[in-house]
């Protein structure tokens, strides 16, 4: 079953449809509800080694449903030190629960000013009013 | 919606997955108004379609249908197309939306005395009702694929013809356009879940049906193309002579399916290492794999035969299989 619309106030947001939930030098992150709606049934998640570095802004990793790729776009820099392994077995898990088991990446990130640039969920959904 | 050939069409409903299951287990119906319609009359109708079409017309009787090619000097083909005998003199062509008006000038610039060709595909909507439960909800009785008859549908008439693009039992309703709604509403009325191109490329790709513009075209001859069994080499059509040195010789590259045998979805445009280009690729919904149709060289076409994908930078294993990739299990 997809999960019905939200965007929880606890998590910080990217314009590119992404989502971190910060706990001390630790983040996880996913993708939005805006975003797995969009995509339909996600069949695939091509998902970055442990151990890598992924930067702000820029892609680490890709999810596929049948018709459409989209680039996994990073809201903040770090190391991965957990890719979720439920989601590269059953990536219909995000459209499940975008914000919970669909989770996509835990990583330790290296600079704690990043978060400031990051949207609130307000801010985020003024995003999607203007796109 | 998306537009498409000058008409906007329906991607999905519910989504890709659910109707491409819905047409595998029970019924699903497409609207296929886009195709283009051809008819082709006279005392002479006959010898322009055995000239111009690559299969034998000879063997259509009134109320048979057959799956043939329109081809160029080259052996390419200009489309591929269902031709329906509608009677003794009086044909029916189905042709590619995007190829319709290529198709008619085509025909019309080799008309011959004796045969008319008339451009007829505003006059008719299509819908395909495909599915191993399509006929027994439509209440129509299974007839052999490729063959026609006429019917009616809650009092429309519609021409009821046994074909398809999913490899499943199924029709094509043919009616006119002024009562496509009425048949639709028929077709929904008797539980058949409404699908969409997204799904029609899905189900199409799993039983390795061509998609002209994609997997096939002008610049492709039918033998590189596995289509050599739509092209009956014993008759005289245009790029015959080219097609049959092409047979006898073996053709260099070849079009073949192929599943993935390590985690990605191959999709049309990307490079097969050591040669070769994917042509159609998706995630296939029954088999839960990548699949898709590419073009490699003659000595990598064996079934069998392993091939590496260029997936966006990461080289990924598949292997070359036999033709349909998906087949049903057989019944108990």
């Amino acid at each position: 079953m997809a999960a019905s619309e939200s965007y929880p106030d606890e998590l910080l947001y990217h314009a590119e449809h992404d989502w971190a939930r910060i706990d001390g030098d630790e983040a996880v992150l996913g993708v939005t509800w805006f975003a797995q709606d969009a995509l339909g049934e996600l069949v695939h998640y091509e998902a970055p080694d442990v151990g890598s570095t992924v930067s702000k802004d820029a892609s680490y990793g890709e999810v596929e449903s049948v018709k459409a790729v989209s680039d996994l776009i990073s809201p903040l820099s770090g190391e991965v030190l957990e890719v979720n392994q439920k989601v590269v077995d059953a990536p219909e898990t995000v459209n499940e629960d975008p914000y919970g088991d669909g989770w996509l990446i835990r990583i330790r990130m290296s600079s704690a000013a990043e978060r400031d640039q990051l949207l609130s969920a307000a801010d985020y959904r003024k995003v999607l009013e203007d796109a | 919606m998306v537009p498409f050939a000058g008409w906007e069409m329906p991607v999905q409903y519910e989504g890709v997955i659910p109707e491409h299951k819905a047409v595998r287990s029970d019924a699903g119906v497409f609207d296929v108004s886009h195709m283009g319609e051809l008819e082709i009359e006279g005392p002479t109708a006959r010898d322009l379609l055995q000239t111009t079409l690559s299969n034998d017309v000879d063997k259509l009787e009134p109320g048979d249908a057959q799956y043939t090619l329109v081809t160029n000097e080259s052996g390419g083909i200009v489309d591929d197309v269902i031709l329906y005998r509608l009677d003794a003199h009086r044909y029916l062509i189905v042709a590619n939306a995007s190829n319709t008006s290529a198709v008619y000038e085509w025909l019309k610039e080799r008309e011959l005395r004796g045969s008319d060709v008339r451009d007829v595909s505003e006059d008719y909507a299509l819908l395909a009702v495909q599915g191993p439960r399509a006929l027994e909800r439509l209440g129509l009785d299974h007839a052999k694929a490729f063959t026609w008859s006429m019917g009616d549908l809650d009092g429309v008439e519609v021409m009821v013809n046994r074909t398809g693009y999913t490899g499943e039992e199924g029709v094509e309703l043919a009616c006119m356009a002024d009562e496509a709604g009425q048949v639709w509403d028929a077709v929904l009325g008797r539980g058949i879940v409404p699908a969409g191109l997204g799904a029609r490329d899905t189900l199409r790709l799993e039983v390795c049906y061509p998609l002209h513009g994609n997997d096939i075209g002008p610049d492709w001859d039918a033998i590189s193309s596995a289509l050599g069994w739509a092209c009956a080499l014993d008759t005289e059509f245009t790029g015959v002579e080219r097609l049959r040195a092409i047979k006898a010789d073996g053709p260099t590259q070849k079009l073949v399916p192929f599943a993935m045998t390590e985690k990605a979805i191959p999709r049309q445009g990307m490079t097969v290492v050591g040669g070769g280009e994917v042509t159609s690729g998706t995630m296939s919904p029954m088999r839960e794999i990548g699949i898709g149709l590419a073009y490699v060289p003659a000595a990598s076409a064996k079934p069998g035969t392993e091939l590496v994908i260029d997936v966006r930078g990461k080289e990924r294993r598949g292997v070359v299989e036999k033709k349909p990739l998906y087949k049903k299990e057989k019944e108990q």
